[in-house]
């Protein structure tokens, strides 16, 4: 019970499930593994044995493309078996408890689960319930945690910056509903930055959430001054309607990262942002598609960062 | 039968008595307590030296899951669970299916629990049907029934005037309404306190204001009308002080918490420990040292176990979608000593808000020990210490976030209307 949810009694990744609680070393081994994945996908045959004959479930028990497709993509340039399922179409919906889902599951011999919930804390309830020899990854929960965007993160702020100390990184948009800046929050202090900021209006961000050990700004000018790194989070169309914000073009007017506003920021500064975007409303063409942005990018080291993950799990090195 | 008690240090919070004295119980009654009546001829003598004696434990929120509840738990399983700990008077709250808004409901949960002949049962009526907050139950005829007080469970009112209207009339026919404060627009979809475990865990989140807004209107609407309210299950620091602002402003106002608020807080959540998605949600630190320092006060009147049984089926589920509650009847007395312990209260003083003090909260006899009185009575031994083991304890539902925990304090012996119902 007082287990640790994600390393086994000898301090091995068993599970990724928060970057919450993961120790620095693991956070750059699997940043240092996934740069030698980089190149798999770089050659004319784009597959290492690593995974093979090991069945890894993509259980998405919320909607997602890319995540999963990179999932998929992932396990398969690694020779695992992949199995899809769309649980949200199936079974919840037939009344079966998540729990006999994943049991149902362990019983065709998985030997991973990928998992995606609207419900924070979901991969926890299905870590601790797996058999041993099962991993489970975090795909994203409720607005908990989505470890391996913050891990390609951190992958792509590395690539760029080279190193993480000294740097200032600034989170904009919707903090309160976002597992992405929770993780990466987690993910920047652990690797030692030197400012985390995170820029929102109040009705967007979570309580105490300074306790994270962030600087909170609500004008994002001030935010922005000499960030070397701005992060956009993508805002929820429900989010506009009214309770929250006014209306999207409100919204950008404030919030929306146009290149007068990153030119607060520092020249160098590299601007990210974990998809899909919502263009002119946090984040303008001009930028999104500009010398700094490196959007694409991190789709691309996302792959990279997965198959770290997943190797790493399932105890193998490239 | 005649049952001599002897030896034993008997505590009676109500006249302040703490001593080592025999006690003789006669027929369903408490005979005498210090020396024997005359002509007493003890059938069964209970040695009671290292224990302590006191009155029958009374617990005013006790879901007992009947009617309609069943797969959840029973009147046999929970008054089985009561009597083990020592608890030998019940309130239930009227959140059962459907809910406790017509006599024949609670005339048929009174006949029950008068088969059974374990514990007494003191139910609280629905104050509006079908806890809808619409229309107004029939009071007079659900307390004619057995009713003792009136609430809406954790269901909410729709608004100040259906509050207003609700406290006039309960006010006219002299029942207090007890009501669980929380703002229903300020907490909707939350799970969590709304601080740096929510934050962390990305739970949905219920403010101190929800709770605090609602206390402001009840205590403003029980001025206008002089209707007797009871705040339950009071969880913040300013939801206390407003309390006892307004007691010491002369308003008949009582209030009790949880067990549970009494020893977690937010951080016992741990890795989404749904035992812990609690009604109201577990608050800071700061909150759980002010509710102490109110039942310390008696600013808070009684302390609940507020004992919900819930399936695993419906617990094993992610924080936000498991059902909330825990079972507490057979953790009740435990824990209040270990806060009394912890807290340095006189254990006279501590069990006074498990029995005197929750007996006169709901106008019934009971959680007194003297001569005359009924033989509702507890033996236990404060020094043993016991694993709280979820599969040994008899409450139907196995869901407690004490697992694991090692508490101090057994019940040993547990007597209603002198008859021996636990031992």
């Amino acid at each position: 019970m007082n287990q640790h949810p994600q390393l086994d009694s000898t301090g091995r990744l068993t599970h990724l499930l928060s970057i919450e609680g993961l120790p620095r070393e693991i956070v750059v081994d699997i940043l240092d593994t996934a740069r030698s994945f980089v190149s798999v996908a770089e050659r004319d045959i784009k597959k290492v044995p690593l995974l093979r004959g090991k069945s890894v479930f993509n259980l998405f028990f919320e909607p997602s493309t890319r995540t999963r497709t990179t999932f998929e993509i992932a396990a398969k340039r690694l020779s695992a078996d992949v199995i899809n399922l769309n649980v949200g179409a199936s079974s919840q919906s037939k009344g079966e408890t998540l729990l006999d889902t994943v049991a149902n599951l362990s019983a065709m011999h998985a030997d991973m689960f990928v998992v995606r919930h609207s419900q924070s804390g979901a991969p926890n309830l299905i870590a601790r319930h797996v058999a041993p020899n099962i991993h489970v990854i975090n795909a994203g929960d409720g607005r908990h945690a989505h470890p391996t965007q913050a891990l390609l993160d951190m992958f792509t702020i590395r690539h760029y910056k080279k190193e993480f100390p000294g740097l200032r990184v600034a989170i904009v948009g919707d903090i309160l509903h976002s597992r992405v800046a929770r993780s990466q929050i987690h993910a920047l202090t652990t690797l030692g930055v030197a400012e985390v900021r995170v820029i929102a209006p109040a009705t967007l961000l979570p309580a105490d959430v300074s306790r994270l050990g962030v600087h909170v700004f609500t004008d994002m000018v001030t935010g922005l001054k000499g960030a070397d790194v701005v992060i956009m989070l993508r805002l929820q169309n429900e989010r506009m309607t009214g309770e929250l914000l006014p209306s999207a073009q409100e919204y950008f007017k404030n919030y929306g990262l146009t290149s007068e506003k990153l030119a607060h920021a520092d020249p160098q500064a590299i601007v990210m942002h974990p998809g899909p975007m919502n263009r002119g409303v946090e984040i303008d063409s001009s930028v999104a598609d500009g010398l700094q942005s490196v959007i694409l990018p991190q789709v691309t080291f996302g792959i990279a960062v997965r198959m770290a993950v997943m190797s790493i799990l399932a105890g193998g090195q490239p | 039968m005649n049952i001599h008690i002897a030896g034993g240090r008997v505590i009676d919070p109500a006249s302040g008595l703490d001593a080592q004295q025999d006690v003789y119980v006669s027929g369903a009654d408490v005979a005498a307590i210090g020396k024997p009546p005359s002509g007493f001829r003890a059938e069964r003598t209970i040695e009671a030296s290292g224990l302590i004696v006191c009155p029958g434990l009374v617990d005013i929120a006790v879901r007992l899951r009947e009617p309609g509840l069943e797969h959840r738990a029973t009147l046999e399983s929970e008054a089985a669970a009561a009597v083990a700990g020592g608890v030998t008077s019940l309130a239930c709250p009227p959140d059962t299916d459907p809910p406790l808004d017509e006599p024949g409901l609670v005339e048929m949960l009174k006949y029950r629990a008068r088969s059974l002949n374990l514990v007494h049962v003191y139910p609280i009526g629905a104050l509006t049907q079908g806890l809808l907050g619409r229309k107004l139950t029939e009071m007079s005829q659900l307390a004619d029934a057995g009713c003792v007080a009136f609430s809406q469970g954790d269901a909410p009112l729709p608004d100040p005037q259906m509050l207003l209207r609700s406290l006039q009339y309960a006010s006219t026919v002299n029942y207090p309404v007890w009501l669980r404060p929380q703002e229903p627009s300020l907490a909707s979809g939350g799970v969590a306190h709304d601080g740096e475990v929510a934050t962390r865990l990305g739970l949905a989140a219920i403010p101190t204001v929800a709770e605090t807004a609602a206390v402001s209107t009840i205590l403003l609407l029980a001025r206008e009308t002089s209707a007797r309210v009871h705040l339950c299950r009071l969880s913040s620091t300013e939801g206390v002080e407003m309390v006892r602002q307004a007691k010491a402003d002369g308003l008949r106002v009582s209030c009790d918490i949880s067990i549970n608020h009494l020893h977690l807080t937010d951080v016992d959540i741990g890795d989404f420990e749904s035992n812990c998605n609690l009604i109201p949600p577990l608050r800071s630190r700061r909150d759980l040292q002010a509710l102490r320092a109110g039942l310390a006060d008696g600013t808070i009147d009684a302390i609940c176990s507020d004992h919900t049984p819930v399936d695993d089926d419906d617990k094993q589920l992610p924080f936000g979608e498991a059902a909330a509650g825990a079972i507490g009847l057979e953790l009740l007395l435990p824990l209040t000593i270990k806060w009394a312990e912890e807290a340095g209260v006189p254990l006279v003083k501590a069990l006074a808000r498990l029995t005197s003090a929750p007996a006169d909260l709901l106008g019934v006899a009971g959680g007194r020990l003297e001569p005359g009185a009924s033989a509702d009575l507890c033996i236990f031994d404060p020094t043993h210490t016991w694993r709280v083991d979820r599969e040994r304890l008899r409450s139907q539902g196995h869901n407690t976030p004490f697992a694991g925990h090692q508490l101090k304090g057994k019940v040993l012996h547990t007597m209603v209307g002198g008859h021996i119902v636990y031992e």
